[in-house]
C-alpha cells in the first residue's frame, strides 16, 4: 500500500525559505501573494494492505522521526 | 576525566572537540555512530559540530535515530553529562534530552563569523568558571541555528537559569538571541558557537578553553 505524508511547519512558526520564495514571485511579476509555506512529501511503498494498520504505522513513523513535532505538523494519504 | 567524543559520518569537528578536551587535561574516546554500547567509565560524551548523514531530513534528525545515540540517551537519563556543538546541540534537541528546535537561519545565510557571547548562568558544570555576565569571542559556523521554542518553554528556561549564553548581536534569529541551553538537571549543554574552536591564542581567541578547564576539573573531583 502507499502512502504520502504532507510534513509542514506549523502555523506559529515562521518560515524563512517560504518567505524567500514568496519574494522571489514578487520579483518575477506575480502580484498579490500573501504567503508562501515550503514543506516536504515524503512517499512510502509498504508491503502491508491493512489500512489501520498501514495508518496506525506511518503516524508512529511521522512521531518519531518523518516530523519535529516542535515544530512541524503532519497529514498523510493513504492508499 | 574520560570523555567520549561520537563520530558520525559527515561529522567534521569531531578531532577539534578531541583536542580541546585533551588540552584540558581528559582521556579522549571516539565513538562510532554504529557501535549500540559506550566505552564503560565515560565521565562525558560530546557530539560533535558538521553536518551528520548529509543534514538529511532534517539537521541532526537521522544521527538522533542511529544505534550509539539510544545509548547516548541512557547515559543522560541516568545522570551523564553531555556537551552537544553545532550539529551536535541540534542532535540533542532531535533527541529531546533538550528542549527547543534548531530551524533554517532567518536571513536564510550560512553564517561563519567569530561573534559575542554573553554567559547568562554559571550555575552547571560547563561555565562555572566564567562570571554571569562575562563577553566571550566564540566562532560560530551554521545554516541551521535560529532556536526556536514556544513561549512558554523560553520562559521556563530563562526561570530556571537553563540558557547558557545568548548572542550579543542574533545572528540567526534565534528566539531570545538564546545561543545554548541547559537540560533540567544542567548536566546536558547544547550550544551552537564552537568553543573547542577557540582553545589557544593561534586560533585567534581562547575564551572556549575555560569551559573544558572547568569540566574536566568538576568532572575529575566529582
Amino acid at each position: 500500500m502507499k502512502a504520502r505524508v504532507h510534513v509542514m511547519l506549523k502555523s506559529a512558526v515562521l518560515d524563512p525559505q517560504g518567505e524567500a520564495v514568496r519574494h522571489a514571485l514578487a520579483s518575477l511579476g506575480f502580484e498579490g501573494i500573501e504567503d508562501v509555506r515550503q514543506g516536504k512529501v515524503i512517499d512510502l511503498d509498504l508491503a502491508e494492505n491493512d489500512l489501520a494498520k498501514v495508518e496506525a504505522t506511518v503516524r508512529e513513523m511521522c512521531e518519531r522521526l518523518l516530523a519535529n513535532t516542535v515544530i512541524e505538523s503532519y497529514s498523510m494519504e493513504i492508499g | 576525566m574520560r570523555a567520549g567524543v561520537v563520530v558520525f559520518p559527515g561529522s567534521n569537528c569531531d578531532r577539534d572537540l578531541a583536542v580541546a578536551f585533551e588540552q584540558s587535561g581528559a582521556h579522549v574516546t571516539k565513538v562510532w555512530h554504529k557501535d549500540t554500547t559506550l566505552p564503560t567509565g565515560l565521565d562525558i560524551i560530546a557530539i560533535p559540530g558538521g553536518f551528520s548523514f548529509g543534514d538529511y531530513l532534517r539537521c541532526g534528525a537521522i544521527a538522533a535515530r542511529s544505534p550509539i545515540c539510544r545509548a547516548v540517551v541512557d547515559f543522560a537519563h541516568a545522570g551523564g553529562y553531555l556537551l552537544g556543538v553545532c550539529n551536535g546541540f541540534q542532535v540533542l534537541t532531535e533527541t529531546g534530552l533538550l528542549p527547543g528546535a534548531l530551524m533554517r537561519n532567518a536571513n536564510l545565510k550560512f553564517v561563519c563569523k567569530p561573534v559575542e557571547l554573553k554567559v547568562e548562568s554559571t550555575e552547571n558544570v560547563f561555565t562555572v568558571d566564567y562570571q554571569e555576565g562575562q563577553r566571550l569571542t566564540v566562532p560560530i559556523a551554521h545554516h541551521d541555528g535560529n532556536y526556536t521554542a514556544d513561549d512558554e518553554t523560553v520562559a521556563r528556561l530563562k526561570g530556571e537559569g537553563r540558557v547558557a549564553f545568548t548572542y550579543c548581536d542574533n545572528p540567526n534569529g534565534s528566539v531570545a538571541n538564546i545561543a545554548g541551553v541547559l537540560s533540567q538537571n544542567r548536566r546536558v549543554l547544547g550550544m551552537m558557537p564552537h568553543p573547542e574552536r577557540c582553545i589557544e591564542p593561534l586560533q585567534g581567541g581562547a575564551d572556549g578553553a575555560l569551559l573544558f578547564a572547568a569540566l574536566t576539573n568538576a568532572l575529575e573531583t566529582a
